[in-house]
């Protein structure tokens, strides 16, 4: 069964309010929000083992609200975020790591980070060698090691 | 029923890979026994876009998150540290850092030097033809040289010093403390079939490339072709024993779920230092109402983990971030007791490089420094490629207190009785902690690191699974003797953590292998009477 049928509507629209309090879009940055209907996309095809603590955070953040939460003022909708980030426990914190750990590895937010889109391997990275002279202080001060009797 | 082997090993982890390929010149039929399955790199995370998402699921370092059917549950409510493990082919040697440190000579008498826990019944001369042996098989790299540590002689060149390393080495120059590149088991060249290092980031959740060594890719290739037979999707319930209390073999679960009974001559318990208690205690008997080798009661008992103090920072300069293997130097500048610290023996440093982008959001969201709303793009683009980390190893001093039971509940997948975790962090390690994040407070600040956040324990931290059921010449102070033979029952031993006496300040898993090595080279030397 895939996320979209496990998350009601009412849930599913709540994911994509609080994503967008969480990481908007910016136009500074030339990013788009965590409710980027992609990224939301991405959300819901692999909440996976995720999805009951998911939308037992969505809950919470709906009994808070007491009503939708894009239909709240925004300094009320601010203060219904923090209570649930304050007192959310484990559900708030899995609700949040899913948001972001979608965001950042949407092409257009790591392209704008300058990171490459790709897996790591095969091709992995190049680390310089260092300029290794810095341990010559080490070396000149030496040391013992303790020893056993 | 099954003809009997000759040694029945059980678990195909850092130490049952040692032992079974230096037994197999014996010719000896010997059997290994692993609950897990062969890896597969070509699933590890690394190959996918979606690397560091699978940390939070099925590459968890946690059994109890990853709840794969090859592992079991564990109870650890009750300890402020969390078990981490990995069961397959390989076990944990699958999921490490590499991080490749070994005990130094001083370890092995802590209650002569500093008057606390006890001494080994062994030394590190003892154990020295089995590092270096065991640093040729697994395949080391680093430079010999480092005057602060034991000596030795890696068959590859370090790691390279990269972006982070340097920034470290800069500031430990500035205030004139030791630091080291890290002896590793990442392959920084072609070695014995495994392929160079070419970062491909953080590489604790197994190594697609096979550059980090791990014994399903360095040990098991070699003891297979030696005659081993390794048995794989087993798990073991209990070991049986016969009239004369001797091990007569073990009951397990095969691949299909179905009960077996394996006889054996000799038996090899390899299952870590939770694993190994566990496994004991569930082989209580009428003879061995207490569990198995348990005579002295102490199966299970002095659990160590080492308990890690975490604190890290944010530099200016970029740092290496995902780009390297995670840990490329180490320091032992606070590794010996001194009395003026206010506490007794020290801690190991292992410096690490950076986090990827994934890992960065979500802790740092967790810790308060990345802010929801309009300035989480700048604040997060001032912190991602940018951190700098120091942990410090601290010395756990065995404490009976500190225990692995059976708990009454919980079960694995063959309605097994799971261990159950009991740990507090002592005074001792307390006071060692908080004086290793001072000190890698002023590391962090001295290279200009702001936003410094700590990790004091490490909750996920449990790694070192040691001392449940220690070595020594004392049959009513310890449950294994100087060779690694349990004091109760004559054909049975142990080769994992367990049998730690102190912990030391470093990653165990050298000195796990070495004593594995010794263990079968004392066996191989005791063939004619091994049971007297």
């Amino acid at each position: 069964m895939s996320a979209d049928t496990q998350l009601t509507r009412a849930q599913r629209d709540e994911l994509r309010t609080v994503a967008a309090m969480i990481v908007p879009a910016s136009g500074e940055y030339n990013v788009p929000g965590a409710d980027d209907p992609a990224i939301q996309a991405d959300m819901l095809a692999t909440l996976g083992r995720d999805t009951k603590l998911v939308a037992a955070a969505l809950d919470h953040l709906a009994r808070l609200a007491g009503r939708p939460l894009g239909e709240l003022d925004a300094p009320r909708r601010d203060a219904v975020a923090q209570e649930f980030r304050k007192h959310g426990g484990a559900a708030a914190a899995t609700l949040v790591r899913v948001v972001l750990q979608c965001y950042y590895r949407d092409d257009r937010v790591l392209g704008s980070l300058g990171l490459e889109l790709r897996a790591p391997f095969p091709k992995g990275h190049v680390l310089e060698d260092g300029d290794w002279s810095l341990l010559d202080p080490v070396k000149a001060r030496g040391g013992t090691l303790r020893r056993a009797p | 029923m099954k003809d009997p082997v000759d040694v029945l090993i059980i678990g195909a982890g850092a130490s049952g890979a040692a032992v079974a390929w230096s037994l197999a010149e014996t010719k000896m039929h010997i059997l290994c026994l692993e609950q897990g399955g062969w890896m597969n790199p070509a699933e590890y995370p690394s190959t996918g876009r979606d690397w560091e998402a699978k940390f939070y699921g099925e590459w968890s370092s946690s059994p109890n998150v990853r709840g794969r059917p090859e592992d079991y549950p564990i109870n650890d409510d009750n300890s402020p540290i969390k078990v981490v493990n990995y069961n397959a082919v390989g076990g944990s040697t699958v999921m490490y850092t590499a991080h490749w440190p070994r005990l130094h000579p001083s370890d092995f008498k802590v209650k002569t030097l500093d008057g606390v826990a006890d001494d080994w019944p062994i030394d590190y001369d003892a154990l020295t033809p089995f590092f270096e042996e065991n640093d040729r098989m697994m395949g080391t790299s680093g430079l010999s040289g480092d005057p602060l540590s034991p000596l030795t002689y890696p068959p590859m060149p370090q790691q390279p010093l990269g972006l982070s390393g340097a920034i470290i080495g800069k500031s430990m120059n500035k205030l004139g403390w030791h630091w080291w590149p890290s002896d590793t088991t990442v392959a920084t060249m072609d070695y014995e079939g495994r392929a160079r290092c070419i970062n491909l980031g953080h590489c604790t959740p197994a190594c697609a490339q096979g550059a980090k060594s791990s014994t399903d890719i360095t040990y098991w290739p070699h003891a297979i072709r030696a005659g081993v037979e390794l048995r794989t999707h087993c798990r073991v319930r209990e070991i049986t024993t016969d009239e004369n209390g001797m091990a007569s073999g073990v009951v397990y679960y095969d691949n299909d779920g179905v009960e077996q009974f394996q006889p054996a001559h000799v038996v090899i318990i390899a299952c870590n230092g939770v694993g190994t208690p566990r496994l004991l205690l569930n082989s209580a008997s009428s003879r061995f109402p207490n569990g198995l080798a348990n005579s002295s009661g102490l199966v299970g008992k002095n659990l160590m983990f080492h308990p890690y103090a975490q604190i890290y920072g944010y530099v200016k300069e970029p740092t290496d971030s995902n780009r390297a293997p995670p840990t490329c130097l180490w320091s032992k500048e606070w590794y010996d007791t001194d009395p003026s610290r206010g506490f007794v023996r020290g801690y190991g440093v292992q410096f690490v490089r950076g986090a990827g982008p994934v890992f960065e959001a979500v802790v740092s969201e967790q810790k308060g420094i990345l802010p929801w709303g309009e300035d989480h793009h700048r604040v997060f683009r001032k912190l991602n490629g940018h951190r700098l980390g120091f942990s410090a190893i601290c010395e756990d001093l065995p404490e009976e207190h500190n225990q692995v039971t059976l708990d009454p509940v919980l079960k694995d997948g063959h309605g097994i009785p799971a261990p159950k975790i009991d740990y507090t962090i002592s005074e001792n390690s307390r006071k060692m902690m908080e004086h290793a994040l001072a000190r890698g407070r002023e590391i962090l600040e001295t290279a200009g690191a702001t936003d410094i956040c700590i990790n004091s324990p490490i909750p996920w931290g449990g790694w070192h699974l040691l001392g449940t059921a220690r070595m020594g010449t004392d049959s009513e102070r310890s449950v294994v003797n100087e060779w690694g033979r349990t004091h109760d029952v004559k054909n049975l031993f142990i080769v994992d953590g367990s049998i730690f006496v102190t912990s030391g300040g470093v990653n165990p898993t050298s000195t796990i292998q070495a004593l594995a090595l010794y263990i079968a080279d004392q066996m191989k030397q005791r063939l004619a009477n091994l049971f007297d």
